[in-house]
């Protein structure tokens, strides 16, 4: 049976990595990921998990340590954060064209300058495209059940890709939260070994990260295409076999009351539970309006985002990051582009909110939906709108 | 020849890994040669073995007929010219070819 206990997130996440028996553990400490690597160091020093942990001198070193750990066929686990990520941001790519399943949990924090070391998902977006599997926890629980995810979708042998588990830096790693805690034996029953299809074998030599050259790069990365839109089915097999095992379910692609919602927000990560007390306070005052949360960001969950919208006429887009002379963030960017390769017309606004750590508030979110409201009425395109900004 | 270049995506190992050791030495990087070849004096040799240690693509072997020179391998010389420029003896120097002389004496595999 699950016990309930009280503890701080980034712990939780590293004891998901304990429940998983990751033989490899490889980081380099930056806030507000320390604490993770921090009590894995601790677990493996005091001889609570069997694994080797190697203190790297950098973030690069980190992941090349990893990709190295995962290559000789070792469950790997690693966790950074902001200017760390960057740092790793080659290697990423290594990693995910040699199809080494290697988990990562990502403590999400602003890009300098200036100097930042609180929440947004600038981290994050800036790796958007190195071919991990990518998805965003809301809580806690989420953390702990979703890092356990990681394992076992980036091990089975129909994936082989990297998993990076996003959660918002602070804001849920540095909190204390009540956390169902598995069974040991209940993740091992659920949790096989890692079994590699191929791995770094004297016995048996191969070679990886080959050089592709132009008569067979084309060739390589259409099958890395294929083999992350193949996982996209894995990963909700995966996730169904965890709800049925823990009894905690989870979807691509989250809905809260959208029945008869005529604008719903689309947001990642934490912002959604702020969004969702909004939407009951907006409910209570009469007005039809739910959210759309994306937990899976790559792959896309294209069928399962577009119904989870189709009713609503106005989408409300949370960008907690920016790009610069683009013209939505990349959340929406995302959005619009997929609602128009469909032939869908809906009033897509778009707003960027919670940058380098600002609280975005309900009465924010009950703005952000009036100023939408008021734009689509006047015709007037409403996007990279950024929020709380003192005039 | 077939075009060694189209592979099906299909095809391709995991992760684009070599599955067989040592495919290297099928590879014909005497293919990007043009026009002319290093040759060897072997009057100004003194059997240094530099040209043996520093052909980036391991061209020059040791001779097994004649102790302490170097057979060259047109299979695997680029033409890249550093053997001729790092003979200590000068012993090495260009030889035009002919496009048809190109796959001249190969021993490679
Ligand atoms: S480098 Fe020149 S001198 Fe030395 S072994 Fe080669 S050909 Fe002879
Ligand atoms: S020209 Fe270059 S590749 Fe050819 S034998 Fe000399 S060093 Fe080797």
């Amino acid at each position: 049976m699950a016990r309930r206990v009280g503890l701080e997130v980034s712990l939780a996440c590293a004891e998901a990595v304990k429940l998983a028996n990751a033989d490899v553990v490889a980081a380099y400490p930056i806030t507000p990921q320390t604490h993770i690597v921090e009590h894995l160091a601790e677990l493996v020093a005091d001889g609570h998990l069997d694994a080797e942990f190697i203190p790297v001198e950098s973030e690069h070193s980190a992941m090349s340590a990893c990709i190295g750990s995962s290559a000789a066929g070792a469950r790997t686990f690693t966790s950074s954060a902001s200017q760390g990520l960057a740092l790793m941001h080659e290697m990423l790519y290594i990693a995910s064209s040699m199809r080494l399943p290697i988990v990562m949990a990502v403590a999400n924090r602003s890009l300098s300058g200036p100097i930042s070391i609180w929440n947004d998902h600038s981290d994050v977006m800036g790796e958007r495209d190195t071919g991990w599997i990518q998805y965003f926890c809301e809580n806690g629980q989420e953390v702990l059940d979703l890092t356990l995810t990681a394992f076992k979708i980036a091990e089975d042998p129909r994936v082989l890709l990297p998993v990076m588990v996003n959660m918002d830096g602070f804001i849920l790693t540095h909190v204390i939260e009540p956390i169902l805690m598995p069974e040991q034996a209940e993740v091992d029953a659920w949790l096989p070994p890692y079994v590699p299809q191929l791995c770094l074998d004297p016995a048996k030599p191969i070679s990886m990260g080959m050089v592709g050259v132009p008569e067979v790069y084309t060739e390589a990365k259409r099958a890395q295409v294929q083999a992350i839109n193949d996982s996209y089915p894995i990963i909700l097999e995966h996730w169904a076999s965890f709800a049925k095992q823990f009894g905690r379910s989870y979807q691509p692609v989250e809905s809260y009351r959208t029945e008869d919602a005529e604008a719903v927000f689309v947001s990642m990560g934490s912002l959604s539970e702020t969004i969702m007390s909004a939407v009951d306070e907006m409910r209570a005052a009469g007005q039809k309006v739910g959210v759309v949360r994306i937990r899976l960001w790559r792959p896309f969950p294209v069928a399962e985002f577009t119904k989870a919208v189709a009713k609503a006429e106005t989408l409300v887009v949370i960008d907690r990051n920016l790009t610069f002379g683009a013209p939505a963030g990349p959340v929406a960017t995302e959005v619009r582009a997929l609602l128009f390769s469909q032939g869908i017309q809906k009033y897509v606004a778009n707003f960027e909110a919670g940058l380098g750590g600002r609280d975005v508030t309900r009465d924010q979110f009950k703005e952000m939906l009036a100023k939408a409201q008021k734009a689509k009425a006047a015709g007037q395109d409403m996007t990279c709108e950024m929020v709380g900004v003192k005039e | 020849m077939a075009d060694e270049g189209m592979t099906s995506w299909k095809s391709l190992a995991l992760g684009c890994a070599m599955t067989e050791p040592g495919t290297a030495r099928r590879f014909n990087t005497g293919d990007w040669r043009s026009r002319r070849r290093p040759i060897t004096d072997r009057e100004k040799c003194i059997k240094c073995g530099l040209c043996w240690i520093i052909c980036p693509d391991m061209a020059y072997d040791p001779d097994p007929k004649a102790e302490g020179y170097y057979t060259w391998d047109s299979f695997y010389c680029k033409g890249c010219g550093i053997c001729i420029a790092e003979c200590p003896k000068q012993a090495i120097s260009w030889i035009e070819e002919k496009e048809e002389d190109k796959y001249g004496p190969a021993c490679g595999a």
